[in-house]
């Protein structure tokens, strides 16, 4: 790979062992891809996640003296003086999550805690270049903002942000960003519940690849897109999609295949749907807790659980949990709406989320969400997976069907 | 008995020299499915199942899973001194590169034939990724 002097300044520890050995990680990813060079890139997400490998990095270039030299968000973690309060955190993951954010902060990266920063916190722009990690962050850059990003580990996209560059490969070059396959959906998609089993069945079919989507009859909302790009990367890895006249970066499917040919195509009805939510339920009957967020809600998700909570008192055996960002709860807090859920038991949490070992009080546990990423992690025994309205029936009755 | 010696070249990732047994995979490898603190593969399902990671060489076609897990496994399994002694493989992908940078695995790629003809599990196999040779010994 063709470097500058700058950049052969940096690999030389010339400035630094921090930034030394953030580049030292981005030249191998270059060389793995044959790479020619180093492009800019103006932001980056690191998809932080309170986990040993990732405190060995971060403090790496903390102690190295690296700071971000863009903009670079952080996934949530999960602040151990809120849970110890609450719950028995496992002292040695605890302190290795208190690490890790310390050590964020060291490198002068933005403390989100939050794995959908493109709703506020760091928000690309239409055609820029970045690098944002997180896999339901990568398809909703790419797809519906319409910049571009790979598929990075958090370890790469924080190198990324220390750097401010990221090797030109994958994703970045137009021809890699084609169409892969051809999906026509007809299915009724009446609400984000809708799209979220759209996106399991979608990552289920074309596991690793970019489907192109057609037959939808509307414009998707914001929820709907963000849980089409979360539950796609469950049972797949989908670092982009199209859909031609809705999403931004090809108004045809023709466009969208660069004129090529799609190499398969599918279809998905809604007994295929049907056959997803029928997968996704474990067990039914009596549950211990709700836990919503997983990607973090948006303030119209928390206003909806908060109107069907209202005037509402929660089953006394069910905790009621939504996770979601610091920004988005204080909006919430200002409109009234925490203090409702609040007032029926229920709780908003803020910068973490259900893959996180705070919650090892729950898992033994019966849980339910609208989330079957938040299923998936399996960090309770059984799951139940059904729309935010059914979460709040169950919550109040204290069991499911 | 007759020894027979090979060495190919290949495309180096992550660099240093490493030598040990050849455990081959034709499966793509998950090292969070491996148990942490013996290094054996406890993924089932795995061609893998119940083999020891542990020391070997490792002859894969590519790794899969979220890049959480994929590094923490990885990561884990080096902290207990139970990595691989070096990585080699068919596809490469950004979540591996990260992995074996972090615990200063050698990762080489693109072997001049297919690995999976060469390489046998048994063979004594030495990852020289610095000089982008691999030696494989057959007893």
């Amino acid at each position: 790979m063709h470097l500058t002097k700058e950049e052969e300044k940096i690999l030389k520890g010339e400035l630094g062992e921090g930034t030394q050995k953030a580049l030292e990680l981005l030249v191998a990813i270059g060389d793995a891809y044959d790479a020619e060079k180093m492009i800019s890139i103006s932001r980056a997400h690191a998809a932080s996640s309170g986990q040993e490998g990732d405190l060995y990095f971060v403090e790496l270039l903390a102690k190295g003296g690296a700071r971000c030299e863009v903009p670079t968000s952080t996934n949530p973690v999960y602040d151990l003086d809120f849970f110890d309060r609450r719950f028995p955190v496992p002292k040695f993951e605890g302190g290795v999550a208190h690490k890790v954010m310390e050590a964020y902060e060291k490198v002068g990266a933005i403390l989100s805690w939050s794995c959908t920063p493109y709703m506020a916190e760091n928000i690309p722009l239409y055609g820029e270049t970045v690098a944002f990690s997180e896999s339901s962050a990568t398809p909703y850059v790419n797809s519906v903002i319409g910049a571009k990003t790979n598929r990075e580990a958090a370890q790469s996209a924080l190198a990324a942000g220390i750097i401010g560059k990221t090797p030109l490969y994958g994703l970045h070059i137009r021809e890699n960003r084609k169409g892969t396959c051809l999906i026509n959906v007809k299915a009724s998609l009446k609400d984000e519940f809708d799209y979220t089993l759209l996106g399991y069945a979608v990552g289920k079919l074309v596991g690793y690849g970019i489907p192109v989507l057609t037959g939808l009859s509307r414009q998707p909302t914001t929820e709907e897109l963000i849980n089409f790009c979360a539950m796609s990367n469950v049972p797949g890895a989908i670092s982009m999609f199209y859909i031609p006249g809705f999403t931004v970066e090809a108004s045809t499917v023709k466009e969208a295949f660069q004129s090529d040919k799609p190499k398969d195509k599918f279809t998905i009805t809604d007994s295929d749907l049907k056959n997803v939510y029928k997968e996704l339920q474990t067990t039914s009957g009596k549950i211990d807790f709700v836990m919503l967020g997983c990607p973090h809600y948006t303030l119209k998700q928390v206003e909806e659980a908060a109107e069907l909570l209202k005037g509402k008192k929660l089953h006394k055996g069910v905790s009621f949990w939504i996770c979601t960002s610091a920004t988005t709860k204080l909006l919430a807090q200002r409109a009234g709406l925490v203090g409702t859920i609040e007032k029926a038991g229920g709780n908003v949490v803020v910068d973490t989320c259900i893959d996180e070992p705070c919650w090892v009080t729950y898992y033994g546990g019966v849980g339910m969400t609208d989330s079957p990423k938040c299923a998936y992690y399996r960090r309770f025994k059984e799951a139940i997976v059904s729309r935010l309205e059914d979460c709040v029936e169950a919550a109040v009755e204290g069991k499911w069907k | 008995m007759t020894k027979s010696e090979v060495t190919l070249k290949c495309h180096k990732i992550i660099g240093g020299c490493g030598e040990g047994e050849a455990l081959v995979s034709h499966e793509p490898i998950c090292f969070y499915l491996t148990n942490p603190k013996t290094g054996v593969v406890r993924e089932r399902t795995h061609e893998l199942y119940g083999k020891n990671l542990a020391g070997k060489v490792l002859v894969f076609p590519s790794g899969k899973a979220s890049s959480v897990v994929q590094i923490d496994g990885l990561y884990k399994l080096a902290t207990n001194g139970l990595a691989p002694q070096a990585l080699i493989v068919k596809d490469v992908e950004t979540v591996l590169v990260v992995s074996a940078f972090l615990v200063k695995v050698p990762l080489v790629d693109r072997l001049e034939r297919d690995p999976f003809e060469v390489i046998h599990t048994g063979d004594f196999v030495r990852v020289d990724a610095e000089k982008g040779k691999v030696t494989v010994s057959k007893h």
